[in-house]
């Protein structure tokens, strides 16, 4: 059974699509931009309306609460927002161990997360965004150009810290456009088309 | 009690202040000459309107005339928290949130007054009812439009924010705290400043309107004191149920933001 699976799933300029992801594997989401990947992963995660179904393990999205089905489909913007003054306050206190290990993982100082939000940089927002996701133990990934802001030497250790992930059991659905290790080995390719349509490439 | 009255040449020699606001407006090319003109207009008229609808209301001492009153009172304050509010919610929704906020808020604080603290005979007599009402639902509409603008802008300047709590899988409720909380405080400022300066910076008017009409000073600043609370507790109340309203209408049930239901 698919860890992720759509059915029907339309979302204003998507066109209604069926596809799935097993748990361990990644889907590359392409396209040309404004094409609506956005879009796609926030239909999955439950942010905007969106009909049809999607179903997690066999169980369908709408008899899992809201918050529930977001804790375990993660999503990750391009640049990820802030709603408090430091790092530490995006984490619930029971986090903030499994947190200071995350963030040496992705080559951050475990100091990090008294820094206040405003002084990040692109590629520290960007590293910070996965962690605050990661630590809260997600099965499915949901990632916008996750690695767009980063160096090669940060980019390496955030995609062999996804790949171990992956070996977990852990589903992404990633958008990037500039390609990296974890696109270029993903095991299956959504392309989201003009006018909205997701079809899948053929392997 | 005695009280001195005015005729309409009293009136009219207190309107020829404004010449002096026209005056400045253009010495500083300020371009209020024409709010200023409408705005008083609409004051002397609307006024004009409420001492002979009130006249004729006290005279009948009526229950259903004075709910009914009431209930224009609170649409007139509806409509203008809405119209005050640079964001607003789309539809009905805009107008009705506050409405209801401060018609509740406001008509049972003034119950409360009338039948707990003043106790006038019969309860309902609608020249303490509607006067306590109005005073009220004045403060309380001041505070709603606030709260709610305040609310309503801080979603769409803050939805990044907003947005990445519910990606994290938390409630709407706690992701729209934050928002919440500043618009609470900021409902409340203009009556917490009122109430500190009330004596001190200025003379709240119904005190001072109650001594005009010959009312011993020590009991004009009970009433006003009382009243003070009243509109302390009303604001409260109008403020925390327009918010809870405005938060419940910006979400849905599967803990999304909205914004789609703001007025573009």
């Amino acid at each position: 059974m698919p860890l992720l699976e759509t059915r029907g799933l339309c979302h204003q300029r998507l066109r209604c699509c069926d596809f799935s992801v097993d748990g361990g594997s990644v889907v590359a989401v392409t396209g040309a931009s404004g094409a609506g990947k956005t879009q796609l992963l926030r239909a999955l995660a439950d942010l905007d309306p969106a009909a049809g179904e999607v179903f997690l393990d066999g169980m369908a999205r709408r008899s899992i609460a809201a918050p529930l089905w977001r804790r375990q489909v993660a999503y990750v913007p391009a640049t990820p927002a802030w709603w408090a003054d430091t790092v530490r306050e995006h984490f619930e206190p029971e986090q903030i161990a499994s947190a200071e290990a995350l963030l040496r993982d992705f080559g951050l100082d475990s100091k990090a997360l008294d820094w206040p939000v405003d002084r990040l940089s692109t590629g520290e927002t960007q590293r910070i965004g996965l962690v605050r996701a990661v630590a809260r133990s997600p099965r499915v990934m949901l990632l916008d150009e996750p690695t767009s802001g980063l160096d090669r030497a940060s980019r390496e250790r955030v995609e062999k810290f996804l790949q171990r992930l992956l070996r977990e059991g852990l589903a992404i659905l990633v958008v990037a456009h500039y390609g990296g290790r974890i696109v270029e080995s993903a095991d299956r390719r959504l392309v989201v088309g003009s006018g909205g349509a997701v079809t899948e490439l053929a392997p | 009690m005695t009280y001195i009255p005015l005729d309409n040449t009293d009136v009219l020699l207190a309107a020829a202040l404004l010449l002096i606001n026209g005056l400045i407006s253009v010495a500083f090319a300020l371009g209020l000459g024409r709010s200023l003109l409408v705005a008083a207009t609409r004051m002397v008229v609307q006024l004009a309107i409420v001492g002979l609808m009130l006249r004729w209301l006290f005279s009948s001492v009526s229950p259903w005339l004075t709910f009914g009153f009431a209930l224009i009172m609170v649409g007139f304050a509806g409509y203008e928290a809405m119209a005050r509010q640079e964001q607003r919610l789309a539809g009905t929704w805009g107008l009705g949130i506050g409405m209801f906020a401060m018609g509740f808020a406001g008509i049972s604080v003034t119950l409360l007054a009338l039948t707990i603290l003043l106790r006038p005979e019969p309860w309902f007599q609608p020249r303490f009812a509607i006067p306590i009402l109005g005073m009220v639902l004045g403060n309380c509409m001041t505070g709603v439009a606030i709260a709610l603008n305040q609310f309503l802008s801080q979603a769409r300047q803050r939805r990044n924010g907003v947005e990445a709590m519910l990606a994290l899988g938390y409630p709407r409720e706690k992701a729209l705290a934050p928002l919440l909380k500043s618009a609470a405080r900021a409902g409340m400022i203009p009556i917490i400043n009122s109430m500190a300066a009330a004596g001190v910076v200025f003379l709240p008017g119904m005190m001072t309107g109650q001594i005009l009409a010959g009312v011993e000073p020590g009991q004009a600043v009970k009433y006003q004191m009382v009243i003070m609370f009243l509109i302390a507790g009303g604001t409260g109340v109008g403020v925390l149920l327009a918010l809870l309203g405005a938060a419940r209408r910006l979400s849905d049930e599967r803990h999304r933001l909205r914004l789609d239901r703001l007025k573009s």
